[in-house]
């Protein structure tokens, strides 16, 4: 199944898996921005986007997850090759990349809040923070997953030979990263 | 017990789906005779319109999700994995952790039958009761203050992970695990059918699910994703709804048909007339079912072109299916027919299905759906497809694949009086719904009056469905006796073509003693180009690696209900505890030592 | 399955370093007054295309089975369109609606 046996399409079945889910993900992302997209401009009240989203905070953690899935490629490269001082090392870099990420959209979310924007303020709300804060939980998920190899690796558990699942965790962190691309231009810079 | 509740075993874990959800269908049915006894006489007072709108609530979402998936999952478990060669699916423990969370989320549905107290409601029941389809804003806080549709919006989102996590093994499974020779042009069309099911619900359900999301917030947190005062539309919400719904519904079609694409060859000892347009059929239906969704709100105001569109996607679908129609007669034609029991209701599924068919036919046109929505025309239509087509096709898989699940052969006597007590209980129940649907008659309403003229049509309906209630036992009666005393099937009792009948009745752990190579889409049959398989030895040549139990599947299975406990009682520290236990259960799983 | 071609670490940094000049730019147009009429397709378009090298290169789809590229591409696509189609349910041409 997983290592080992050979499968109908010479593939391995957790990436093949994988893959399907990133699928059903694009259904759930595309959803969630369908709605706020149908929800755009029929806010009854303020605050309104442009009265409260920041270009420059928002490009620097835009430019942040970027950098953290180029951390990303380069920690598989090394753990498949065997180097797993790098390895460790961009594994690390990944995940912090991934929690300052993490601490800019807390550091936002509260300044909205404070600014007037809350969950329940408006459809605009409503729907920025459903939409941000479930990317953030999936960022938020990935973070544990990465961490979690990188404690293995830091314990001499993660090798060359565990290079699928952590190239499963990459498509994820891609994905989640990809994800954002696409928010940060349907919210932020298409407001 | 314990090697029951760590299985990874698909043969067990399909027999776990099949024994629970025949436990829930029962209780759908009996929802089923409380509407029908109701509504057998207009002013009825048998049950109050708080309870009634619970019954028919219930009896939607408990057929949809808890019986009629579920059943087809109990057939995606045991037979898929044994038609395409392989010894088990791609990820076992997953498979277990899918039942054990389908489980529970149909007891936490059917929980709130008894939970009344605990919310300090009036009476013991607080069951949803907005409709299976939960039309906001009915399903608001404002206008349903109590936990009903509570329960609901969080029964179905634990529904949904089950139904995810299976979609994703199987896809991996049917494309991953075949035995070698074995194209996908050769797969049995239950297995394709499998195929392209799993495929909509890895692409439909996330759709309700952020629907569900939504609609737990404007519950529990006060948006207005479907709260007009608040600018939120609710027509937001039937799009997000009928999205998923339509591509549903086909999930609940597909695998009827690929079980009577089966039956139909076996018991015509003929090869299924036209496989690959019966395959490719069943991939446009597929896709074709994503642009039909707008077809369930012709009354709702979309506009002409909207309504022109929907409605032409709609009619077009008709034609793959009826594609398929054409496949199945032109199997039976000039075949040796053999009208066993699983025959019969092979046969009703044709006939059942294309008058449902005909009625969802006339749905498709804007004009006549605005008097048939909302009225019994359209419980006529749901119940001739899924209760004539996915029903009947279901029981025509029991009755084919049950002395492979059990060993043991279904009693034909029985069988016949199920078939045409199911048969003739189903015409009387449903058929006259055309009709009083047709004068005026609504959906989902408590009670009627006799000067709507409905009442003698209402009457054959409830005696109708009581009838279906006999048949019913009649099954279970078949069922129980045969546990016992019921004729000792072999491996191929009906001298069927594919890769399940090769092996034993029921068949042994790891399923079979070696993988056969296939050479032709119709193994156990000799055809003009290919002779048939040569039985595969007794016993294995070499010693076979069967993967062990696990606890983790169920581990993790029983934090997500602790969630929406959590949730339901407004505990956060409950809802971190269903949190670490899911955690810690994927954890577990994740560095359990497991071989497949 | 091992990969067949592999991208390089210079390949993979020279991505990177598209990626951020790609935002940049993106953010350019933003600012600049006289791009807002173009700025929809523009920011579509740029946006897409570091979708696509972030797919491509960093999630190895150039590289991997077109199985993949189908399991993803295929969902994704019924998205898009599914989001296309409820938008012009929602902005298409004047019609009628009850209440909201």
């Amino acid at each position: 199944m997983s290592q080992g046996h050979a499968t109908s399409t010479g593939l391995d079945n957790r990436k093949m898996a994988f893959w399907a889910f990133i699928g059903s993900e694009c259904l759930l992302f595309g959803s969630l921005i369908s709605t706020y997209l149908i929800y755009k401009g029929k806010s009854l009240v303020g605050p309104y986007p442009h009265d409260i989203l920041n270009i420059p905070f928002t490009s620097f953690s835009t430019f942040d997850l970027l950098m953290s899935s180029l951390a990303m490629v380069l920690a598989l490269a090394a753990i498949q090759r065997g180097d797993m001082r790098q390895g460790k090392l961009w594994l690390f870099v990944t995940a912090l990349l991934g929690l300052v990420f993490l601490g800019g959209q807390v550091y936002e979310f509260r300044s909205f809040v404070h600014e007037g924007l809350g969950l329940t303020t408006n459809l605009f709300g409503s729907t920025f923070f459903v939409l941000t804060g479930t990317h953030g939980a999936h960022v938020t998920v990935g973070v544990i997953w990465l961490l979690t190899h990188w404690v293995q690796a830091l314990r001499g558990k993660l090798g060359p030979a565990q290079a699928m699942t952590v190239e499963i965790t990459g498509l994820y962190w891609h994905f989640v990263d990809v994800v954002w691309i696409v928010i940060f231009t349907l919210v932020y810079l298409l407001q | 017990m314990k090697t029951w509740l760590t299985t990874t075993d698909h043969k067990r874990i399909g027999l776990l789906y099949f024994w629970t959800a025949v436990g829930f269908f029962l209780i759908g049915g009996l929802e089923a005779l409380v509407i029908r006894a109701q509504l057998a006489r207009p002013e009825g007072i048998g049950v109050s319109a708080e309870v009634y709108n619970q019954m028919f609530t219930m009896h939607g979402t408990t057929m949809v999700f808890l019986a009629l998936m579920p059943l087809s999952a109990a057939f995606f478990n045991y037979i898929v994995p044994l038609q395409i060669g392989a010894r088990d699916v791609a990820f076992p423990r997953l498979n277990a952790f899918s039942y054990w969370v389908f489980l529970l989320g149909g007891l936490l549905l059917n929980a709130s039958f008894v939970a009344g107290p605990l919310f300090g409601a009036a009476g013991l029941s607080v069951a949803p009761d907005a409709g299976w389809f939960g039309y906001a804003n009915l399903t608001s806080r404002q206008f349903s203050p109590g936990p009903n549709i509570d329960f609901w919006v969080l029964g179905l989102q634990i529904l949904g992970i089950a139904s995810l996590a299976a979609g994703f093994n199987f896809i991996v499974t049917i494309l991953n695990m075949r035995a070698p020779g074995m194209k996908l042009m050769r797969l049995p069309a239950f297995s394709w059918m499998t195929l392209v099911t799993q495929f909509l619900v890895i692409t439909a359900f996330p759709v309700i699910t952020v629907a569900l999301v939504l609609l737990m917030f404007d519950r529990f947190f006060g948006t207005h994703f479907f709260v007009p005062a608040g600018g939120g539309d609710p027509i937001l919400w039937q799009h997000l709804f009928w999205l998923f719904g339509h591509p549903e519904v086909y999930i609940l079609i597909l695998p009827a048909m690929g079980i009577i694409s089966e039956v139909l060859p076996t018991f015509s000892r003929k090869p299924l007339f036209g496989y690959t347009v019966v395959v490719y059929s069943g991939v446009l239906i597929g896709f074709m079912g994503w642009g039909v969704w707008s077809h369930h709100m012709f009354s709702v105001g979309l506009g002409p072109i909207a309504d022109s569109v929907f409605s032409a996607t709609t009619m077009l679908i008709a034609v793959p299916t009826g594609v398929k129609i054409f496949n199945w007669i032109g199997t039976m034609w000039g075949g040796q027919i053999r009208f066993t029991t699983a025959m019969l209701f092979a046969v009703g599924f044709i006939a059942m299905f294309i008058i449902g068919g005909l009625s969802g036919v006339s749905h498709a046109s804007p004009p006549a759906d605005l008097q048939q929505t909302d009225t019994y025309y359209v419980v006529a239509h749901i119940h001739y497809v899924l209760f004539g087509g996915t029903m009947l096709g279901l029981f025509a898989g029991m009755y084919y694949w049950w002395p492979k699940m059990s060993g043991r052969r279904l009693s034909e006597t029985l069988g016949r009086w199920h078939f045409w007590l199911t048969f003739v209980g189903m015409n009387l129940a449903f058929f006259p719904m055309h009709f009083s649907g047709l004068l005026g008659m609504p959906r989902r309403i408590y009670t009627y009056g006799a000067e709507l003229g409905v009442t003698r049509l209402n009457e054959i309906s409830t005696a109708g469905a009581f009838l279906l209630g006999v048949a019913v036992l009649v099954f279970l009666v078949n069922l129980w006796r045969t546990r016992t005393r019921g004729e000792l099937a072999g491996n191929d009792p009906w001298q069927g073509a594919t890769l399940e009948w090769a092996t034993t009745s029921p068949p042994p752990v790891y399923n079979f003693t070696v993988i056969p190579r296939v050479e032709s889409r119709l193994p156990l049959w000799a055809t003009e180009h290919h002779a048939a398989m040569a039985p595969l030895p007794a016993t294995p040549p070499e010693p076979i690696h069967v993967p062990g139990g696990s606890w983790w599947p169920l581990v993790t299975a029983l934090g997500v209900p602790l969630i929406a406990v959590a949730a339901l009682s407004h505990q956060l520290w409950l809802a971190l505890a269903g949190v670490a236990v899911v955690v810690a259960g994927i954890y577990r799983w994740a560095y359990e030592p497991f071989e497949v | 399955m091992s990969q067949q071609a592999h991208a390089s670490t210079g390949t993979y940094l020279r991505i990177a370093a598209i990626l951020v000049i790609v935002t940049l730019i993106e953010v350019g147009v933003f600012y600049v007054p006289a791009f807002q009429p173009v700025l929809v397709p523009v920011l579509l378009v740029l946006s897409a295309f570091k979708f696509a090298l972030v797919v491509l290169f960093y999630m190895h789809l150039k590289f991997d089975s077109r199985l993949f590229a189908f399991l993803f591409s295929g969902p994704l696509l019924l998205a898009v369109v599914v989001m296309i189609g409820l938008l012009f349910l929602f902005f298409g041409a004047v019609r009628v609606r009850a209440g909201a």
